[in-house]
C-alpha cells in the first residue's frame, strides 16, 4: 500500500522529470537559462489561477469564469492606472471586482444550488462581455512606469510574475495543508453531507473558495496587463481549460476531495514545458491544438485510472 | 408531557407523500439509556435527524434541560451538546481517520492545524473504543465495521450531554458490540441521556432501561422502567400483531449440489476454501467481522478475483471472472454495504428493482418492457412490504431498512440458482425479518441454494440447515444444525489467543 501511495503522489513528478530530460536531450535551445525563464514567465498566470482552482476542485466544484475574470481584471487595471496613475488602486480595484465575481459564483452554487458548470458558464460570458464593454472592445494601452513594476521587473534574476507565482504556491500550499479552511474544503468536496453533519459551514466554505478564486484571477489579470502593457478584453481566452487540465494533470480529482499543491505545480510546469517545446520545434498552431487536447484527455484518463485503482483497493479491503 | 432531561413535544414532520412523524411526544431522563424502537419507516431516524439539526421539524419543539431549543443546522445541535451517530455512515473517505474523528472541530491554533495534537488525541480516542488502527490511515480503506467504530469515536469527541445512536451495531460483530455497550454504560453512569435505536430486541432488553415505541410516525408507548414490560408486548406494539417463533424453521427436501466451491483462494481468503450448497439447502456462514465471509461471497460472485480454485454450478465447472459471468451462471449476491454497493440513491424504487433482471426481460434484449418492470416492482414491493409512497420514490428517501428490502427485491427478480445473502436482515425490523426468513424458505423450497452470511447468532442458528464458521480468512468448521449452539459457534469464530475477553 505504501509504495502505491508513493506512486500516486510522486508518479506524475517522475513523468515530468523524464519528460524534461528527453526534451533537454532532443530539443535544441531547450535547456538554457533564458528558455527556462521564458517557460516560467509563460506559466505564471496559469500557475497563479491554478492555486485557487485547486481549492475549487478539491471542494467538488470548478470554475469556468476565470479566463474572463483575468481579462476583466486587466482591463480595469488599465483603466484605473490611466485615470489615477496609482499602482495601489490599479491592483486593489480589480481584485475587489474579482471578489464580487467570485462571490456571485459562490452564492449561486452554494446557496441557490445551481451546479458549478452552469453557473460559471453563465458568469464566464457575463464577465467577458463586461470586459468588452468596459474597454469599448479594444485593448487599452498603459504607459505608466510604476505599473510596469508588477510585470516587467526582475528580482534575483527572475521576473516578478514568477516570484508572485511562487509566493502563491507557498501561500495556498500552507492554506490547504496547514489550516482548518483547507481541511474543511477537502471535507466538503470529499463528502458534503458528512461535512454538513459534522458542523462545517458548507455554503460559507464554498463561497469563500470562489471569492478567493475571483480575487486571484483578477490579480493575475493585472499582472498580465502589466507584462504586456495593456488591458486586453480578449486576454485569457481558454485559460480556464488550461488551468483545469494543469490541475488534473497534477492529480487533483474532478470529483472533489483530493488534491495537492505539489501536484498542481508539476501539472502547471508540464503544460508550460509542452507549450514551449512545441514552439521551439516550430510545430504548426493547428497541431498544437491537437496535442494540447490530447494532453487534456490523457490527464482525465489518468484521473479515472487512479480513481478506479482506489475503488478496487477499497473493494479488496472490505 | 412527562418530565425528562430531553423532551420531544408534539414533533411532526412530513415528506412529500409521507407523514414521517405525527405529533410525537416523550421524554428521556439523564443517566438513562432509552430505547427507540419501531418498524422500518416508523420515523426513528427522522426523529434523530431532527434532534441533530439535520432536518427541521414542521411543528413541535425540543426541550433540553427545561429550555426550548431550536436547531437550524447541525452546528447548533452540536453546540447545545447533542451528538448523533447516524444510521448511514458519514465519513470522508479520502481523509485520514484522525481528520474524520475531529471533522468540524479540528484541533487548531488561530486557524492553523495542530496535526501532532490531533494524531495523539485520535489515537487515545481509538484506544477508548478499542480499535487498533493507525489514525493516519485513510477511512476509505477501512472495512465497514471499523468505519462504524470511527463514527462512534467521532461522536464521543463531542463533549455532549445527549447521545443518540441509530442502529450502531448493525455492522458490528460480537466483540465490537460488547465494547460499545461498555461505552454506553459509562455514558449512562456519567449522567448523560442516551437514545438508542435498534431492531435487535436482545440488545434493547440487555442494554436499555427505558423504551419508546413508534408506529407509522406516531408515538404509541413509553415506559421508563423497562422491567415493567416484556419483549412480546413491545413487539406487539411495534408491528400491531403477535409474532411467535420468528424463525419458524421447517425441514425441506434437499437435492443435488447446485453450487460447489472448490479450493478457492482469494483476497481475504487465506486457506483454500471449499463448500457445497445443495438444491433447497440453506447454508449459513458465521464469523467475526474481517473473518473473510464477505470476501468469500465476493469471490464466488466474481467481484473479487480469485487466485486459484474453481466454481461449479449444477455439476458443471463455470468460468467466473466477472459479476456478469456469475449472474449468467445463476448466482446472485445481495451485498452487505447497502449504501456503497447496493442502491442507486437518486433513482426510483422501480429502477433499482429492475436494474438487473431487465436484461432478460427486454423486448429483443434491447427495449425496456415498461409493463413488466412496473409489475415486477409492484410485486417485490408488496412481497417484501417495502414502505414507500409510490414505486417512483427515490430510494435515497426511504428508511434504511426499506432500502435494504429494495436491494433484496432486485436479486429476487433474477430467479437465481444460488443466492448469496450478505447480512440480509441488517437494519430490518422484526416483522419484516420474519418475512425475509419466510422468503428464504420459499426460495429454498423451490430448489434454490441459499447462502446466508450473518453476524447475528440467533439468526444463523434459527434459519440455516448447516453452518460454516470462518475465522481469519479460513473455514474452520462445518456444523450441522442439530449440533450447533451459540457457545460452540462463538468459540470457533474467535481468533486464537483471544478467547477470554469477548462476549456474545
Ligand atoms: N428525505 C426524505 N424524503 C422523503 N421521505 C423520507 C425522507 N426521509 C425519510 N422519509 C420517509 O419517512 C419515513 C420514516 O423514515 P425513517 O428513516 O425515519 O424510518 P426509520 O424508523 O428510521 O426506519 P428504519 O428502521 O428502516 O431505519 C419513511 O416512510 C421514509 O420513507
Ligand atoms: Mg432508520
Amino acid at each position: 500500500m505504501r509504495p502505491r501511495q508513493l506512486w500516486e503522489t510522486t508518479g506524475i513528478l517522475v513523468v515530468f522529470v523524464v519528460f524534461v530530460l528527453i526534451l533537454a536531450a532532443t530539443v535544441e535551445n531547450f535547456a538554457t537559462p533564458i528558455n527556462i525563464r521564458t517557460i516560467l514567465v509563460s506559466v505564471s498566470v496559469v500557475g497563479m489561477v491554478a492555486c485557487t482552482m485547486l481549492f475549487c476542485l478539491a471542494g467538488g466544484d470548478f470554475d469556468l469564469s476565470v479566463g474572463s475574470t483575468v481579462a476583466l481584471g486587466g482591463v480595469i487595471a488599465a483603466l484605473v492606472v490611466n485615470k489615477t496613475g496609482s499602482l495601489a488602486y490599479a491592483v486593489l480595484i480589480p481584485v475587489c471586482v474579482g471578489a464580487v465575481v467570485g462571490m456571485v459564483n459562490g452564492f449561486f452554487i452554494a446557496k441557490v444550488g445551481i451546479n458549478a458548470l452552469i453557473t460559471t458558464l453563465a458568469t464566464m460570458q457575463i464577465v467577458r462581455g463586461s470586459a468588452q464593454l468596459a474597454s469599448g472592445g479594444s485593448s487599452i494601452g498603459v504607459s505608466n512606469e510604476s505599473f510596469a513594476a508588477l510585470g516587467q521587473t526582475f528580482w534575483l534574476g527572475l521576473p516578478t510574475p514568477v516570484w508572485l507565482m511562487i509566493g502563491f504556491f507557498i501561500i495556498f500550499g500552507v492554506l490547504l495543508n496547514k489550516t482548518l479552511f483547507g481541511r474543511n474544503t477537502l471535507a466538503v468536496g470529499g463528502n458534503p453531507e458528512a461535512a454538513r453533519l459534522a458542523g462545517i459551514a458548507v455554503a460559507r466554505t464554498k463561497i469563500a473558495v470562489f471569492t478567493l478564486q475571483g480575487m486571484v484571477a483578477a490579480f493575475a489579470g493585472v499582472v498580465l496587463a502589466s507584462r504586456v502593457t495593456s488591458g486586453q478584453p480578449t486576454a485569457g481566452l481558454g485559460l480556464e481549460l488550461q488551468v483545469i487540465s494543469a490541475c488534473v494533470l497534477g492529480g487533483v480529482s474532478l470529483t472533489g476531495g483530493v488534491g495537492t499543491i505539489t501536484g498542481v505545480i508539476v501539472g502547471v510546469l508540464i503544460m508550460g514545458v509542452l507549450e514551449n517545446a512545441m514552439g521551439l520545434l516550430n510545430i504548426q498552431a493547428f497541431w498544437k491544438l491537437v496535442i494540447s487536447g490530447s494532453v487534456l484527455l490523457l490527464a482525465v484518463t489518468l484521473d479515472r485510472l487512479k480513481h478506479k485503482a482506489s475503488l478496487r483497493r477499497k473493494a479488496e479491503r472490505v | 408531557m412527562s418530565g425528562g432531561f430531553l423532551r420531544f413535544e408534539s414533533i411532526s414532520k412530513s415528506f412529500p407523500g409521507v407523514k414521517a412523524l405525527d405529533t410525537v411526544s416523550f421524554g428521556v431522563e439523564s443517566g438513562s439509556v432509552h430505547a427507540l424502537v419501531g418498524e422500518n419507516g416508523a420515523g426513528k431516524s427522522t426523529l434523530l435527524k431532527i434532534l441533530s439539526g439535520a432536518y427541521r421539524q414542521d411543528s413541535g419543539s425540543i426541550v433540553v434541560a427545561g429550555e426550548h431549543v431550536s436547531f437550524a443546522s447541525p452546528i447548533d445541535a452540536i453546540r447545545s451538546g447533542v451528538s448523533v451517530i447516524y444510521q448511514e455512515l458519514h465519513l470522508v473517505p479520502e481523509m485520514s481517520i484522525a481528520e474524520n474523528i475531529y471533522l468540524g472541530h479540528l484541533p487548531n491554533r488561530f486557524g492553523f492545524l495542530e496535526s501532532t495534537v490531533m494524531l495523539d488525541l485520535a489515537a487515545t480516542q481509538l484506544a477508548e473504543v478499542g480499535v487498533q488502527v493507525d489514525p493516519r490511515e485513510k477511512v476509505g480503506r477501512l472495512p465497514l465495521a471499523l468505519r462504524q467504530m470511527v463514527e462512534i469515536a467521532k461522536a464521543l469527541t463531542h463533549d455532549a450531554r445527549i447521545f443518540a445512536f441509530d442502529e450502531p451495531t448493525s455492522s458490528l460483530s460480537a466483540r465490537e458490540v460488547s465494547r460499545l455497550f461498555e461505552i454506553i454504560e459509562r455514558l449512562k453512569e456519567s449522567g448523560k441521556a442516551v437514545l438508542y435505536v435498534s431492531h435487535r430486541m436482545d440488545e434493547v432488553f440487555s442494554l436499555c432501561n427505558a423504551i419508546t415505541v413508534l408506529r407509522d410516525g406516531k408515538h404509541v408507548f413509553t415506559e421508563n422502567d423497562l422491567s415493567q414490560t416484556s419483549r412480546s408486548e413491545v413487539v406487539n406494539l411495534m408491528v400491531g400483531r403477535e409474532i411467535e417463533d420468528i424463525y419458524g424453521y421447517k425441514s425441506r427436501l434437499i437435492g443435488e449440489p447446485v453450487l460447489e466451491v472448490k479450493d478457492v483462494v482469494a483476497e481475504g481468503i487465506r486457506k483454500p476454501a471449499s463448500l457445497t450448497v445443495r438444491a433447497g439447502e440453506i447454508v449459513g456462514i458465521f464469523g467475526l467481522v474481517g473473518a473473510g465471509r464477505t470476501e468469500l461471497l465476493k469471490a464466488i460472485f466474481g467481484a473479487n478475483r480469485f487466485a486459484s480454485g474453481s466454481i461449479w454450478i449444477d455439476g458443471v465447472k463455470r468460468r467466473i471472472e466477472s459479476t456478469r459471468d456469475a449472474i449468467k451462471a445463476g448466482i446472485a449476491l445481495c451485498p452487505e454495504d447497502r449504501k456503497d454497493e447496493g442502491i442507486f440513491a437518486i433513482r426510483s424504487v422501480k429502477e433499482n428493482n429492475n436494474l438487473s433482471a431487465r436484461r432478460r426481460n427486454a423486448h429483443m434484449g434491447v427495449f425496456i418492457k415498461e409493463r413488466w418492470e412496473h409489475w415486477n416492482a409492484l410485486k417485490q414491493v408488496e412481497r417484501l412490504r417495502v414502505r414507500t409512497p409510490t414505486i417512483q420514490q427515490h430510494v435515497g428517501n426511504l428508511s434504511g431498512g426499506n432500502q435494504q428490502k429494495v436491494v433484496l427485491g432486485r436479486w429476487l427478480s433474477e430467479n437465481p440458482r444460488v443466492i448469496l445473502l450478505d447480512e440480509p436482515t441488517r437494519g430490518i425490523d422484526i416483522g419484516a425479518k420474519k418475512e425475509i426468513y419466510d422468503l428464504i424458505y420459499e426460495l429454498a423450497e423451490s430448489g434454490v441454494g441459499v447462502v446466508v452470511v450473518s453476524s447475528e447468532l440467533p439468526e444463523v442458528l434459527g434459519v440455516c440447515d448447516r453452518i460454516l464458521v470462518m475465522r481469519e480468512g479460513e473455514i474452520v468448521r462445518e456444523i450441522d444444525r442439530t449440533e450447533a449452539n451459540q457457545g460452540l459457534l462463538l468459540e470457533l469464530a474467535l481468533p486464537t489467543g483471544d478467547k477470554s475477553g469477548a462476549a456474545a
